[in-house]
């Protein structure tokens, strides 16, 4: 399959592995952060840790728009979707994540109208579909998914469909970043810079990092030989102590981003003051909300919205873990009261979470003492 | 909902709940159909239901499900299908014409099978109930010479066999639901296994230990159970899987592992090592069973999970599914 096999080549693979070895300094310890959760997905998924050398350590950062998703925004998002006649539209993703009173494939089975839409577009279609009924979409995602429900948004204003609206919670990935950087606990060496996401802004937004923290960042693709390339290139920068932004996701990710998304996403959204981040707490100007010409379809205008506050079991280390200073399985309730089945903590929540993909695919396989291939 | 969907929570409800009350004290293994002996002769004994969004699809349709998955069930325990009930539970409102093209598809594949239909009820709920239809069946049928499925049977060393390419019936039903914008030119993969399985015992009769159709929860559950069931650790080599490019395609765009997809006509066998080169000639010699491949083997560890390593020397735990696999997309 074209854009996959390649990727996945075994002797590309090698060879990039070999390069790690011979690049990183056995006297040092590396700390490369991977911003985006489909990245941690991908490490997790293709075993990548069982490739590369026990000095470089991959810290799990906050891209992971399910997991960053404070609790009481579900709730909220549940509450409103009680009212009669309504369809509660959102991404496979969000279905299996708690709120304080279950999560949405819960609340379908009390009665609660609840689809599993593959775009915002699906879910204005919905409204075309049933117009006696309101569908409320509810947008979750960084930069990655705000154009399309941006340009959904322009769509439904052009067409004049009222019986359609979206509680917003998008968030954008460059304060989060910062955030993490704030932290005075955190001692990061780079970043593999978010892949999707930097398909609509481009590589540009990342320079600080490399200008003002002086923590080279690459933007990297999702295969296996992606994520060793960008390592690669990661470990050359800091061989010769250079800090800069490096695109390793070409075929992908155009430097200056992708101008007809960024134009959409500004027609419809601004920047709310401050809003909540699982884990991480409040970061100002962090998340998006709809400009005043979209309030016809903003769902926190057209509903009652309880402004629920749920705060996480004191127990769950979900921050720390956020924030890569401790492992997953360091949290005291990693694999005891927290599991991808009963998820506490925000990171077992989403696949993409550092957490439940660190407990679905690697978490037993410390027991493995040999590993013998098929004769 | 997840109760339904063959995974973790299916297995809590049989162990926890059924097996207990229902099934007090027994040592038997939870296989996909009993061998009991009745007055003096030992039959094989399943039941199924078919519960199934579009009620046709590209490749099939309810009414030939419900006659393969029965067959199959027996077949993969180990017997030869003889006889089968069939109970309809029908939405006020179906179409006789809907209703008689499923009729039509059952006895298509009852007379492929060469199994009598034996008996059958029928009830009707009210409208918006049933999608449709429901089916329910029970099948029997007799014991294949020198077969033996029993989980508790298998040893480090055994390998695994997989009759064929995954994933195609679950992702055509995904496809046939009509929510996604992508086709692909995939079809269902439903059909009697039995033949496939015979040449198999056939040929390597006393080395079989195990045989599962990963049916929903796909490979990853069946195997999973397994794991679970003989204590023992299982290594899967991911290349050799056999998968059509459009159901790997549609796995990476949805975030899908193809491991948790469904099947209707494809099977686990676990085999001695000395039989295994034999088993999969056996197979791959069979009409239908050519892409038949060896994917991998028993260990002793890890004890309890499924290990996937790759050729490139990365390595997953694959555990059973956890409700219904759902997109990811944001």
């Amino acid at each position: 399959m074209q854009y996959v096999d390649e990727f996945r080549d075994p002797e590309l693979i090698t060879k990039a592995s070999e390069e790690i070895r011979r690049l990183a300094d056995p006297k040092r310890h590396y700390r490369i952060m991977e911003v985006c959760g489909g990245h941690t997905h991908a490490i997790y998924r293709f075993g990548l840790k069982d490739i590369l050398p026990s000095n470089i350590e991959l810290i799990h950062g906050p891209g992971c728009p399910v997991c960053v998703l404070p609790m009481g925004r579900i709730d909220d998002g549940l509450a409103i979707a009680k009212a009669p006649n309504t369809i509660f539209a959102a991404f496979g993703d969000m279905m299996r994540v708690p709120g304080a009173h279950g999560s949405p494939l819960e609340h379908k089975a009390r009665g609660t109208d609840v689809r599993i839409v593959y775009s915002p577009a699906d879910a204005l279609e919905l409204a075309r579909k049933y117009p006696e009924k309101e569908i409320i979409f509810f947008a979750i995602g960084f930069e990655t998914t705000a154009p399309s429900t941006a340009l959904t948004l322009m769509s439904a204003k052009a067409e004049g469909i009222h019986n359609f609206s979206v509680f917003c919670n998008h968030v954008t990935i460059v304060p989060a970043i910062r955030a993490i950087l704030d932290s005075p606990d955190m001692r990061l060496d780079g970043f593999i810079g978010p892949g999707h996401v930097s398909t609509v802004i481009g590589c540009r937004p990342y320079e600080w990092i490399a200008r003002n923290e002086g923590k080279p960042v690459v933007t990297s693709g999702f295969e296996p030989l992606d994520l060793l390339q960008s390592i690669v290139m990661l470990l050359r920068q800091m061989q010769v102590g250079e800090a800069k932004v490096e695109n390793q996701y070409k075929r992908v990710v155009p430097w200056e981003g992708n101008r007809a998304a960024l134009k959409a996403m500004a027609e419809v959204f601004e920047l709310r003051p401050y809003f909540e981040w699982r884990g991480l707490g409040f970061i100002s100007q962090s998340a998006l909300r709809l400009r005043e010409k979209y309030a016809a379809w903003d769902a926190e205008l057209r509903y009652s919205v309880p402004e629920t506050r749920v705060t996480d079991p004191k127990a769950a280390q979900c921050g720390e873990v956020l924030k890569g200073v401790l492992k997953p399985a360091q949290c005291k309730l990693f694999g005891k009261e927290c599991t991808p089945e009963h998820p506490i903590g925000a990171l077992m929540v989403s696949s993409e979470g550092s957490c439940a993909a660190y407990y679905n695919y690697e978490y037993r396989k410390s027991l493995v003492t040999r590993i013998s291939s098929v004769a | 909902m997840a109760h339904g969907a063959g995974g973790k929570a299916s297995r809590r409800l049989v162990e926890g709940l059924f097996a207990p009350l229902l099934y007090p004290g027994s040592q038997e293994p939870l296989n996909d159909a009993a061998h009991l002996e009745v007055g003096g002769a030992r039959i094989a004994f399943t039941a199924d239901s078919f519960v199934v969004k579009p009620l046709r699809f590209p490749g099939g349709s309810i009414g030939e499900l419900a006659v393969n998955g029965t067959m199959n069930d027996l077949a993969v325990s180990g017997a030869k299908g003889v006889a089968m009930t069939v109970t309809f539970v029908l939405e006020e409102g179906l179409t006789a014409s809907v209703l008689e093209a499923e009729v039509r598809a059952m006895s298509k594949a009852l007379k492929k099978a060469g199994v009598v239909m034996a008996g059958g009820d029928t009830k009707v709920v009210e409208r918006g109930k049933a999608d449709g239809m429901y089916i329910t069946t029970a099948g029997i049928g007799t014991p294949l010479p020198d077969v033996k499925v029993d989980a508790r049977s298998v040893r480090p060393g055994d390998k695994i066999l997989l009759s064929g390419p995954i994933g195609d019936h679950g992702i055509t039903i995904l496809l046939a639901r009509g929510e996604l914008d992508f086709e692909a030119d995939l079809c269902s993969d439903t059909r009697s296994v039995l033949p496939l399985v015979e040449a198999l015992a056939a040929e390597c009769g006393p080395g079989i230990r195990w045989m599962r159709d990963p049916t929903r929860g796909g490979v990853a559950t069946a195997l999973n159970e397994l794991a679970r069931d003989s204590g023992l650790g299982i290594e899967l080599l991911e290349e050799e899987i056999p998968m059509h490019d459009a159901v790997r395609g549609a796995c990476e765009l949805l975030g899908l592992d193809p491991l948790h997809i469904a099947n209707e006509g494809q099977f686990l066998a676990v085999v001695s090592p000395e039989y295994a080169d034999i088993a999969l000639n056996a197979l791959q010699q069979t009409a239908g069973g050519e892409e038949a491949r060896m994917i991998g083997q028993i260990q002793v560890e890890p004890a309890n999970a499924v290990l996937v390593t790759t050729r490139y020397g990365g390595s997953r735990i694959v555990d059973m599914l956890v409700g219904d696999p759902l997109p990811r997309i944001c």
